[in-house]
């Protein structure tokens, strides 16, 4: 049983949804566990639109919230830390 | 149509001799081909294409396919016509909307499209959309607008699943066409055109398998507003010239700036050229009434689409060792 589905939403830690991420991006866009957090996804070439697509519904499918269109922003969702922040803001909150 | 830019100027008559002696040198010579096939959509990549060919070939060993499906323009297979008539080739219609129909292309896009519109059925008109580069940051994921009947149109964003399948649905379309490409080219011992420009070729503005596979693609060196400007050279009808860039794809009207280019092509054009000669955005931006700014947004794009379509032009891999013999 993963992390996630072991605690409730109001509970989730940023080091839970980290974890859980880098497992999804390494299973998902083959990459090494060596990405940096704060690096950028599209620039490291990790992921392109259609990765941007995969990212935002595993948000939506781990964590039960809809990402709006307006937040599908760079700013949002173009690195692991940001991934993180984002998440605990619609997630977590 | 635009001026050509002083950055984009070419010697149109030598090039169009240059094109021309070296579809002579390929299809003739290293493919033992006896002419053309392309396909025509009345746009003006394929009229300036057909042009070349019968400049290479002559006019009796140039076939022109008309290939309209139940979503294309009404004016698509009277332009593609008026073009064949000018050049005084062959042409064949083949409307490819049963093998669609049979290989399910509208139906699982449909389904697809239901999937995030419920309502959407019978007489519904579709297109897929992106953002705009210039005027935000976002990144750019495709929308579905979907118009019913007797109403206004409705946006929703494509979740990944709907998006692929809807892609994956609609380039049943190309790859279609291309199949048949190649029926008349085995038929007439001819080789295939391939039609992209510059910027469709560089971008991966083609399907792979579909209107990207060709046995010779004689523009794609050539940016969309140097085509342009050899159509007139050519002669290609003011009616072609006129008509706007169009993905003739989907069911309501969709310009390909909402389906995959940042700007106009004429801007798009100087981008990329601009990324090619290593000019920087802030001497780019004067040149397009552009900020700064919004010019690196499109480079940006540029790099995105240029990784993206790495796959798209991959020709199959082999384990090494691998290969054909010497002749």
């Amino acid at each position: 049983m993963s992390i996630i589905e072991t605690v409730t939403p109001n509970q989730l830690t940023a080091a839970d949804v980290e974890a859980q991420l880098r497992g999804f991006i390494v299973d998902n866009f083959f990459v090494e566990d060596e990405l940096d957090a704060r690096e950028s996804l599209t620039d490291a070439g990790v992921i392109d639109s259609t990765g941007v697509l995969e990212v935002v519904s595993w948000i939506e499918d781990t964590f039960s919230v809809v990402v709006p269109d307006a937040d599908i922003l760079p700013d949002n969702l173009d690195s692991i830390a940001r991934i993180v922040g984002y998440v605990m803001g619609i997630a977590g909150a | 149509m635009p001026e050509l830019h002083p950055f984009l100027a070419i010697d149109l008559a030598a090039e169009a001799d240059r094109i021309v002696e070296a579809m002579r040198r390929s299809v003739r010579g290293t493919m033992k081909r006896k002419g053309a096939v392309l396909g025509l959509s009345g746009g003006i990549d394929s009229s300036v294409c057909a042009a070349l060919a019968v400049r290479a070939f002559g006019a009796d060993k140039v076939m022109g396919l008309h290939m309209p499906e139940a979503d294309s323009a009404d004016e698509t297979l009277e332009l593609s016509q008026l073009m064949a008539d000018s050049l005084g080739i062959d042409t064949a219609l083949e409307d490819i909307t049963p093998i669609l129909e049979g290989a399910g292309c509208y139906r699982r896009r449909d389904e697809a499209i239901r999937s995030v519109i419920p309502g959407y059925g019978s007489g519904w008109r579709s297109k897929i959309v992106l953002p705009s580069v210039v005027d935000s940051d976002s990144f750019r994921v495709f929308s579905v607008v979907a118009q019913p009947p007797e109403g206004e149109p409705i946006k929703v964003r494509l979740p990944l699943h709907a998006y692929l399948e809807v892609v994956a649905a609609t380039n049943f379309k190309q790859r279609t066409r291309k199949m048949l490409e190649y029926y008349w080219a085995d038929r007439l011992n001819y080789a295939v055109i391939g039609t992209p420009n510059h910027l469709e070729y560089d971008q991966g503005f083609f399907v792979k398998n579909g209107d990207g596979s060709a046995d010779f693609k004689p523009i794609a060196h050539l940016y969309k507003t140097q085509v342009y400007a050899l159509a007139a050279e050519l002669g290609v009808p003011a009616e072609i010239c006129s008509r706007p860039p169009t993905t003739d794809t989907y069911s309501m009207p969709q310009t390909q700036e909402e389906f995959y280019f940042s700007l106009p092509y004429d801007r798009m054009d100087l981008c990329l050229y601009g990324v090619d000669h290593g000019l920087t955005p802030e001497q780019l931006a004067p040149e397009l009434g552009l900020q700064a700014e919004q010019v690196a947004r499109v480079y940006a794009d540029i790099a995105g689409k240029r990784k993206a379509s790495r796959y798209l032009h991959l020709s199959p891999q082999l384990v090494g060792g691998a290969g054909v013999g010497p002749e």
